[in-house]
Formats: structure tokens, sequence, C-alpha cells
């Protein structure tokens, strides 16, 4: 293993730091409860657990399908450096939410209940069945990365063998899970807001999901480059920013086009709290937007990067806004999260900066340079 | 056949005997601090409100078709034949999207506990389903809670609004709402006045996932089928290209 630069110590205080702080808001939800751990309430059941680490984590997990569907059903190879990247961040991002979720049920032991207690009618019941299946079709997408590393050439040769079909199914329950996280909010007609409350909320999620999904990727890409010095061919990265820009673009109309068919625009003269957080999400949104559209700034590593974090945090500004700060004025209480919530949040975070860090020092990630396809092109 | 409950607004005097009868009912505390809390609770399952010069009560409206039941995933909620909707606690694995999703925020969490459950009246159900009245409508000393089949209920529901049609604003709350309640309401001022949801559509809310929902099976089959399409597509034009030598072309 290497030593690491001595740069790098001040991360790893913080990095210690904030899990400390993150055990300690571990102890008291288990010590405590979710009463003491968390500013929820009977009136505000769903916090920033449910709604950064569950809908965020999933929803910037979206890269990885994109880019599997991308380079093995659309066949661009062009694309196929960033694919196991994406598909890592994809990996961590469910698998922490994951963790997040079993800290926030109540009875993290029954997790299990929903694989043998069937309820169709519930969305969260499909959400999990999706989420489950994926996780493992993620394992299996990833796992020629592991299997190269360790040399299991039969194992490699078994998991390429199946990749096509597990691809597909991949995407597909993407498709599922990803939109079914808005139609969970579909059941609150009287308590979200009317900026954020459509009929369309399934399509709003399946869409921005996939921008958050490339953004996420991008951000990767450039973490990854620059901590490890592994450089991404520049055509590649310019057609991921191009994506990202044309999603924004069919995002944002049909959020808007929805707006104005469903008579909400109105919404938007009243001065309240929710017209700003919905100015400041829809800014977020369509800077990047504006940007990428020009091949200039394609080109230009700084601008796809900040609009990678520009999409990002409007990405975490809308999930936040449907899941909570859009039901605050009907239940007429204002949550604050309390801090194990934030320090368990920021925890997860950290874990998986780190793990993305072992990851990229540890298996072949990069190792696919786009040249090195032919043979294996015509093998698949 | 299915039970319900009748509310009564304007015979309530606010004795609190229901809150007493259904604290015992449930083996709950119940003493002068429980009986001043007015919201309902994981240890106050019911509770009589004052709103101005009016009383109001609070417990699970056992819904004709209940949205806790639909969002459950485990599917701890049950709507009874018989009218109450119950709740399995070996079931439920704590999600509280029953709480997030119930239109009258009924559900209620044990928040202080190590491994908590939901709590919500269950009208009763062991006492109903044996031929008994509800805990609260027997304790009830003026008939503001009453107990029968909901049909009859309704029936004399709109007896009281025409013959005292003075005493009681004109409609009855929970034949239509979200679908229809097995708890029903009079009031004699606006429902609005006694904090209780009126913008509640007159569909059950779990038509609006379920509208969704439903189409799972077409999206999953239409999708799995395109893309497996492309994938062929795009696999077999590779392959055509790399037969016909024209392979450096591609990429």
């Amino acid at each position: 293993m290497k030593v690491a630069p001595l740069r790098l110590t001040l991360w790893r205080v913080l990095f210690a730091l904030i899990i400390c702080g993150g055990l300690c808001g571990l102890y008291v939800r288990a010590m405590y409860g979710l009463g003491g751990a968390t500013n929820l309430t009977d009136r505000f059941p769903w916090g920033l657990w449910k709604g950064f680490n569950v809908l965020t984590g999933i929803g910037l997990g979206a890269g990885g399908f994109t880019v599997a569907a991308t380079v093995h059903i659309f066949n661009l190879k062009l694309y196929r450096p960033i694919l196991r990247i994406a598909l890592l961040t994809a990996f961590l991002g469910y698998s922490l939410m994951a963790v997040a979720l079993m800290i926030d049920i109540g009875q993290p032991q029954r997790i299990w209940h929903p694989i043998v207690m069937w309820n169709e009618h519930s969305v969260l019941f499909e959400v999990a069945w999706c989420v489950m299946l994926y996780l493992t079709v993620l394992s299996l997408e990833f796992a020629p990365a592991v299997c190269e590393r360790f040399g299991w050439r039969r194992a490699l040769s078994a998991v390429r063998f199946i990749t096509a079909p597990v691809v597909i199914f991949g995407v597909v329950l993407s498709t599922l899970h990803q939109s079914s996280l808005g139609t969970l909010f579909l059941i609150v007609p009287e308590k979200l807001y009317g900026l954020w409350y459509t009929p369309l909320l399934p399509v709003l999620f399946f869409l921005s999901a996939v921008c958050a999904g490339l953004a996420m990727v991008m951000f990767a890409c450039r973490q990854s480059r620059q901590a490890f010095g592994r450089q991404i061919p520049a055509p590649l990265m310019e057609g991921v920013a191009w994506a990202l820009a044309v999603m924004l673009v069919i995002y944002q109309a049909v959020r808007f086009a929805d707006l104005i068919q469903r008579r909400a625009l109105h919404l938007l003269s009243q001065n309240r709290m929710e017209t700003w957080l919905f100015g400041l999400e829809t800014a977020l949104l369509t800077a990047p937007l504006l940007v990428l559209l020009a091949e200039r700034n394609r080109a230009n590593r700084e601008a796809r990067y900040l609009c990678s974090l520009m999409v990002l945090f409007g990405f975490v500004a809308n999930r936040l806004n449907v899941s909570i700060t859009g039901l605050e004025a009907s239940q007429a209480t204002h949550y604050i999260p309390k801090w194990p919530e934030v320090m368990i949040t920021f925890s997860l975070i950290s874990i998986g900066f780190a793990a993305f860090r072992a990851a990229a020092l540890h298996l072949p990630l990069f190792v696919e340079p786009v040249h090195a396809e032919e043979p294996e092109a015509v093998a698949v | 056949m299915s039970v319900a409950i009748l509310y009564d607004s304007t015979k309530c005097i606010g004795c609190r005997e229901c809150e007493k009868a259904c604290a015992a009912r449930w083996k709950l505390p119940y003493n002068d601090s429980v009986a001043a809390e007015e919201q309902i609770s994981a240890h106050k399952l019911t509770s009589i409100q004052t709103h101005g010069e009016h009383y109001s009560r609070r417990l699970c409206m056992n819904c004709i078709d209940p949205t806790c039941a639909s969002v459950c995933p485990v599917g701890a909620f049950t709507k009874t034949a018989l009218g109450p909707v119950v709740y399995d606690q070996d079931k439920c694995i704590g999600c509280r999207y029953c709480m997030l999703a119930c239109p009258f925020q009924v559900p209620t969490y044990q928040w202080t506990s190590r491994l908590p459950i939901v709590r919500k009246c269950d009208m009763c159900y062991e006492r109903v389903s044996q031929g008994k009245p509800t805990a609260c409508a027997e304790a009830c000393p003026t008939g503001a809670t009453t107990f029968g089949e909901r049909e009859q209920l309704i029936a004399e529901a709109r007896r009281r609004i025409s013959e005292k049609p003075q005493d009681y604003y004109q409609r009855i709350y929970g034949v239509e709402e979200a679908g229809g309640t097995s708890v029903l309401f009079l009031s004699a001022v606006p429902f609005g006045q006694l904090g209780i949801p009126t913008n509640l559509p007159k569909t059950p809310l779990p038509m609006l996932t379920w509208r969704v929902l439903s189409r799972t099976p077409d999206i999953a089959s239409v999708a799995g089928v395109l893309l497996g399409g492309v994938y062929w597509i795009t696999h077999r034009r590779e392959k055509v290209a790399a037969e016909e030598g024209r392979k450096g072309e591609r990429k």
C-alpha cells in the first residue's frame, strides 16, 4: 500500500472527527431511539435520513445504469473508460443508502420483511424490491473489476457471459425505482406544496436522477483525476457534459410545461420560503444547462467541474424540497435536523469518499483504455 | 355490513370519558397531564380537543380504503370486513410511510422506544368482533359518540341534521372524504373550525399511487423488450461490420 502524501493528513483528521461524531450519533440513536437522535415528530415523520441519504443516495447512483446502458446496450465504446467509475459511485450510493435506511427505520432487524411480506399496492414495497435486486445487479456489473484484480478468470468469463441480460435488467429496475421514489409522494396531494406536487413526479424524479447520475460521474472522474492523476480522454468527458446539458433541457422543459399546464406558475409570485427554495433549485439546475450548451465551455475542464457541482447541489435541493421543506407549511412545523442526524449523514458521505478512494487505489477502475477493446468486442 | 362510529360534536360536553376508556382498553396510563394533551400520540390514541366553544374528537377514521394499508411496504395494516383498520405490530419495520401518508395524521410513533411500533386506534377490533361497541362509545355519557352499523349511523346523522337544522352544519364528515371513512362527524360549525382536514379529495388516496404502480409490469416488459432490441441492433451492426472487414471505420 502506498504511503499517503503528507497534505492528506488534514483530510484524515477531518475524516476521523466526522466519523467520531457519527459514532456518537449512532450511540444516541441506539440508546435513546429515534426521539433522542432526531427531531422527527408524529407530524413530521420523515427527515434528513430519508430525504437526503435515501432519496439523494439512490439518485446520485443513477450514473451507474445510465453509463452501463450507454456502453453495453447502445454499444458506445467511447464511454467504456468511465463505466467502472460510474458503477462504483452507484454501488457506493446504494450501499450507503441501505446503511442509512437501517439507521432510520425503527425495527432494523426486520429489514428483510418486504421479501416475504408482500403488499403490491405499496410504492415503497416496489422500491424495496427494485433496490434489493439492483444492488445485486450492480455487484454483478462491477464484479469484473474485482475478478481482474484477483485473477479469477473463470468467474470473469462467467460474469462477462451474462452481462447483456444483467445490464438490461438493471436499466429496467433503475427506471422503475428512480421514478417510484417520486411516486412515493403522490400520496400526499394535500400536504406537499403546489410547486412540487404534480402527477408527473415519477417522470421528473427519473429525469432529474439521470442528470444527477451524470453529474456524479463527472464529479467522480474529476476527483479521481486529481487524486490519482488518471487521465480520462477529453472527448469522452465532453460527451458526458453534452448528455448532461441535453437531459437538463428535457428536465426543465417537462417541469415548466407541467407548472404551466397545472396553472401553478402564479405560486412563484408569492413571497414565501417555498418560492425562494424553488428558485434556488431552478437556478442550480438551469445555469449549468446554459453553460454546457456552449461547445467552448464543454471543452473547459473547470467549467465542467463547476457545472457538475451545481447540478449535484440543485438535485439535493430538489429532493430535500420534495421530502422536507415542501411539506413543512401544511404540517405547520419547522424541521431542523438534530446533530446525530447531521453527523451520521456526514459520516456516511465521508465513508463514501474514503471507500471510493480505496477502491480507486486497489481495483482496476481505469485500466480499460479505448484501444484495448477490439478483441473483446467480438467476443461479447 | 360494516360498523362505524358517529361523533356528534354538538352533544359532546368534553368530559373525556372516551379518552379514559380508550386508555384502559390499551392499558395505557391516564392522568391529568395525559388528559391535558390535545394531540393524539402513541400513549393517547383518542383525544378531545377544544376549538373555541366547540369540542372535537381525534381518533383513527378507519377509512373505507385506508391510505396506511396501501402504503405499508409489508402490509402491516388491514381493512377488516367488519370495518376497523387493524395493525400488525409484528410485521412493521418502522419506515413510518403510513405516518407521512395518512391524510388524518393518525398513526403515531413510540419515539422514545428502542424498538418502537406504530400506535393507532383500531376501533376496538377485538370488542367489536365479539359484538360489543367500542370502549369510547360505551363510556360516552351523552351519546356524542355512538357505535353502530355505518349505513344506519349515516341515516341517523341525516335525521339529526334535518330535524334540527339550526343546530348543525349541513354536512356529515366522513361519508365521502378520502373515499369515505368508518368514523363520521357531525358539527355545529364548518369542519375546518374543528381542526379536521377539509381539503381532501373524494376519491381514495391510494388511487393516486396505484394508477402509476399498476403500470409497473407494462413499463418493465416494454422497457426490457426495447432495450433488448437496441442491444441486438447495435451489436449486430458491429458484427456485420466486422465480417465485412470494415471494422476500422467503426468506433
